[in-house]
């Protein structure tokens, strides 16, 4: 327990107003990657990595414990996903495979495109002008303690196709998300701006674009990088209870066909994806937000 | 939160509030007469009424309740007794969390609803499986919430206290734990409207008690306003909840109140 | 009075290396502080004023040179210090832990070290908290009292250790004007009832003349002693003084060496820390 204490306690405060020799997303990675290789961290890492997949192969396969019986073992799950001729119809070099993979993720985009595209101005509105959060905010309040799941049957109620349903449970579940963190983005931003700008005779456009906007920014992306996993998470349910193709679908599917594999590829594909897109949100919102990330090195 | 009602009710905010969630029912309520695309689709607040009341006197909609609540305590408890340790080790011992962490990450973007086949497949009663993905729910957010706060606290603090002659284990116990009290506390509320959030889901998929399984009948049996019903009174009761762990909460952080 | 407490810095030097870019910090730097002396460290913000205080309290190593407390090796480039409460910090921002309440903060020290039993510690921490005219906030946490009041329950925190040495880094910073002039005094009280060896580091002149028996003008980075100024004026020192004559001359002198460097790392392009 205590070796981070003596990590924590004689540590130099680095110098932060020394800009690296060297920036850029290339740089920055080789550095880190160079860094893990020669840390003994990265011993430990694989240490739990390999000892979860050896424990699993041992509960399910070797030793067949009770419960763990029924599961699928790491061996047989990787089998199937890379088989030319998996037994259960899906692996990498099935189309189904990536047909499921594709319509998951343009759910996804789209949703989280409607949910960004209105969210972030009602939010950032919500922040600037009090009249409009006056009016908005009870209407808010009022239903975002009903949890997003909780929609899905109203939401094939409303809608009518399949399609339009997930679509829409999805965007419900980025867009309560991308809404408030907006709002506490500007919220966020010192009054002072605001009447220093107004002093030196700013328009209200002006200060939008000047103050409001990138002021919220660091807000806006956190809240987004947010409600990337919440898409997922209410997609997964949407695809489940109503979908027809999708990795949720899949999984659901797999289960009532009794093909144990295939939830478990579904799964990690799941997981992967989900931490692709939201890598690729925070790389995004690391370059927008530059100058914020300079300022907190103070 | 202090709401001083006097000042309230003079306000503009309150009006405009007031005007604009009764607008928002009149609109609800008129666009379910008049058979709006969509919108109109969703059962009126009359009709949704009318069903609470019957609601209100059926013994099975408070045993939906009761088995709800049931599930999210048992699975919510469940998590704190193991993710608060856990986080607490990760965030203290650098090299459990060299062995740990990664399996985390690697398991955290799996939404907690993909578990549920794995995990009906694997517990022998549906009542087991349900607990478990609750429990999935909340956990991630619990560990992940106690190791950031122990990375956030203020390396003044540390230094501090051992300026002040602290052994490592006082350190712990008098420097570390209440430092990170407070984001252990922010997870639990997060965690606890996640918990809602899955066993809602979960029962609608996999059961046939609580009251996600209550909406969803409203759905199959083609009562639409009981879906309403359903959606309302999963909203108090997440709401309610975390109202709780927040009061719990404050009792054991006081020096943050009174700021 | 304690005898005890000299600190002898002989060529202190620290390079920061975070990714590769050296940095030089403190080149060279000594420093003979005697028993009981207040000593206070003036330069330019960014001078490399808080490595040097950050080796003596032991909370990181020297690259070079050594530090000694009464003729014991405190710190070098193979033996880091350990934080002892033989020398304590009173810290930039304040560091009472919000969480326990001002009495138990004071009595944390004592507790920590096994010197009291929580009875005797609690009597001691209230004793001491009424000679400093602490007593009506005992209770409270540090976010129920000013800014003001929380640095003097922390001046309380490290004195109630009797400790050899008080290590204060920038402590009145962010006080307005006014409450600054009650710390000063506050500060002087406490040192002159039981006379600490004390280093203390600021970059406004006037807190440094009025409270220092020494002033030490720092270069700007890397830090080396510029120069050192004897302040001759008697103890124990009120606001008065600021109107003397002496004073005046002091501060110009001060000021002067000060002015030097801070137009140098004005034109280096330092950045406040």
């Amino acid at each position: 327990m205590p070796d981070s204490v003596s990590r924590i306690l004689p540590t130099p405060e680095v110098l932060t107003e020394t800009d690296p020799p060297k920036s850029g997303i290339l740089y920055r990675l080789t550095l880190n990657l160079k860094k893990w290789l020669t840390s003994s961290g990265l011993r430990y890492n694989l240490l739990g990595v390999l000892g979860f997949l050896v424990l699993w192969h041992l509960l399910t396969a070797v030793f067949k414990v009770p419960l763990f019986d029924k599961l699928p073992g790491p061996a047989e799950t990787v089998k199937e996903w890379f088989s030319r001729h998996p037994v259960y119809g899906i692996s990498v070099f099935t189309p189904e495979y990536y047909q499921h993979i594709g319509l998951s993720c343009l759910r996804v985009f789209l949703a989280f495109l409607l949910a960004t595209g209105l969210g972030v101005p009602i939010g950032l509105l919500m922040g600037w002008k009090k009249t409009f959060s006056d009016y908005t905010f009870p209407i808010l309040e009022l239903l975002r303690p009903i949890p997003m799941l909780a929609w899905v049957p109203l939401a094939i109620l409303m809608w009518p196709g399949r399609e339009s349903s997930i679509v829409f449970l999805t965007f419900l579940g980025s867009f309560f998300a991308t809404v408030l963190n907006s709002w506490l983005g500007v919220k966020s931003i010192d009054r002072a701006y605001f009447r220093a700008a107004a002093s030196l005779g700013a328009s209200e456009g002006l200060i939008f674009r000047k103050i409001v906007w990138p002021g919220a920014m660091p807000f806006v992306f956190t809240g987004l990088q947010i409600s990337m996993g919440y898409a997922w998470f209410s997609l997964v349910a949407g695809e489940m209870l109503a979908g027809e193709f999708g990795l949720g679908y899949l999984i659901w599917d797999s289960y009532i066909l009794v093909q144990y594999p295939v939830i478990i590829i579904a799964m990690i594909t799941l997981g992967l994806v989900g931490s692709l897109s939201s890598l690729f949100i925070r790389q995004v919102g690391f370059r927008l937000i530059k100058w914020k990330v300079k300022e907190a090195g103070k | 939160m202090k709401i001083n009602f006097k000042k309230l009710t003079k306000s503009k905010t309150l009006k405009r509030g007031l005007f604009s969630v009764a607008l928002f029912f009149i609109l609800w309520e008129l666009s379910a007469k008049f058979k709006v695309p969509v919108i109109g689709a969703v059962p009126a607040p009359t009709e949704v009424l009318a069903c609470l009341r019957r609601e209100f006197f059926d013994a099975y909609y408070w045993y939906s309740w009761g088995t709800s609540l049931m599930r999210i305590t048992t699975g919510f408890i469940i998590a704190q007794l193991l993710g608060v340790p856990l986080g607490l080790l990760l965030g203290f011992s650098q090299k459990t969390r060299q062995t740990i962490f990664p399996l985390i990450e690697i398991m955290r973007p799996v939404p907690p609803l993909a578990w549920v086949p794995v995990s009906v497949v694997f517990w022998p009663s549906a009542e087991m499986s349900m607990i478990f993905v609750t429990f999935l729910g909340a956990f991630f957010t619990v560990v992940l919430n106690i190791v950031e706060g122990i990375d956030a606290i203020d390396v003044r603090f540390l230094r501090a206290a051992s300026s002040l002659g602290a052994r490592r284990k006082d350190i712990f116990w008098h420097v570390m734990l209440p430092a990170s009290l407070p984001s252990v506390l922010v997870g639990m509320t997060v965690g606890m409207g996640i918990t809602w959030c899955v066993v809602v889901a979960a029962e609608m998929i996999a059961t046939n008690t609580g009251l996600g399984y209550l909406t969803w009948r409203g759905y199959v049996a083609g009562e639409f306003p009981l879906i309403v019903v359903g959606m309302l009174s999963i909203g108090l009761a997440g709401y309610l909840s975390s109202g709780i762990i927040r009061r719990i909460g404050r009792r054991f952080t006081p020096w943050l109140t009174g700021q | 009075m304690t005898l005890s407490g000299a600190i002898s810095i002989k060529s202190a030097t620290k390079v920061y290396d975070p990714d590769g870019a050296r940095v030089l910090a403190l080149d060279n730097c000594s420093m003979e502080i005697g028993p009981g002396e207040f000593s206070v460290v003036v330069g330019p913000s960014g001078c490399g004023k808080t490595t040097l205080l950050n080796a003596i309290a032991g909370f990181h190593a020297l690259t070079g040179g050594e530090i000694f407390l009464d003729g014991q090796l405190l710190s070098s480039q193979e033996k880091p210090a350990r934080p002892g409460a033989d020398r304590i910090v009173v810290f930039q921002n304040g560091a009472l832990f919000p969480w326990l309440t001002i009495l138990e903060n004071i009595t944390f020290g004592p507790l920590a070290q096994k010197k009291l039993d929580p009875a005797a510690a609690k009597a001691r921490a209230l004793e001491l908290l009424e000679t400093m005219g602490l007593a009506g906030i005992a209770l409270d946490y540090p976010g129920q009292v000013s800014s003001g009041m929380r640095r003097r329950a922390e001046i309380a925190r490290a004195m109630i250790n009797s400790p050899k040495v008080l290590l204060l880094d920038e402590p009145f910073r962010a006080l307005d004007a006014l409450t600054k002039t009650v710390a000063h005094q506050f500060l002087l009280e406490v040192y002159d009832r039981t006379r600490p060896t004390v280093f203390f580091i600021t970059h406004d002149l006037d807190e440094a003349i009025f409270l220092a028996s020494k002033v030490y003008i720092m270069t700007t980075r890397p830090a080396t002693v510029k120069l050192v100024l004897d302040i001759n004026l008697p103890r124990p020192r009120d606001f008065r003084l600021l109107a003397s004559r002496d004073y005046q001359r002091l501060r110009e002198k001060c000021r002067e060496a000060v002015r030097t460097e801070a137009l140098k790392a004005f034109s280096a392009g330092e950045r406040e820390m």
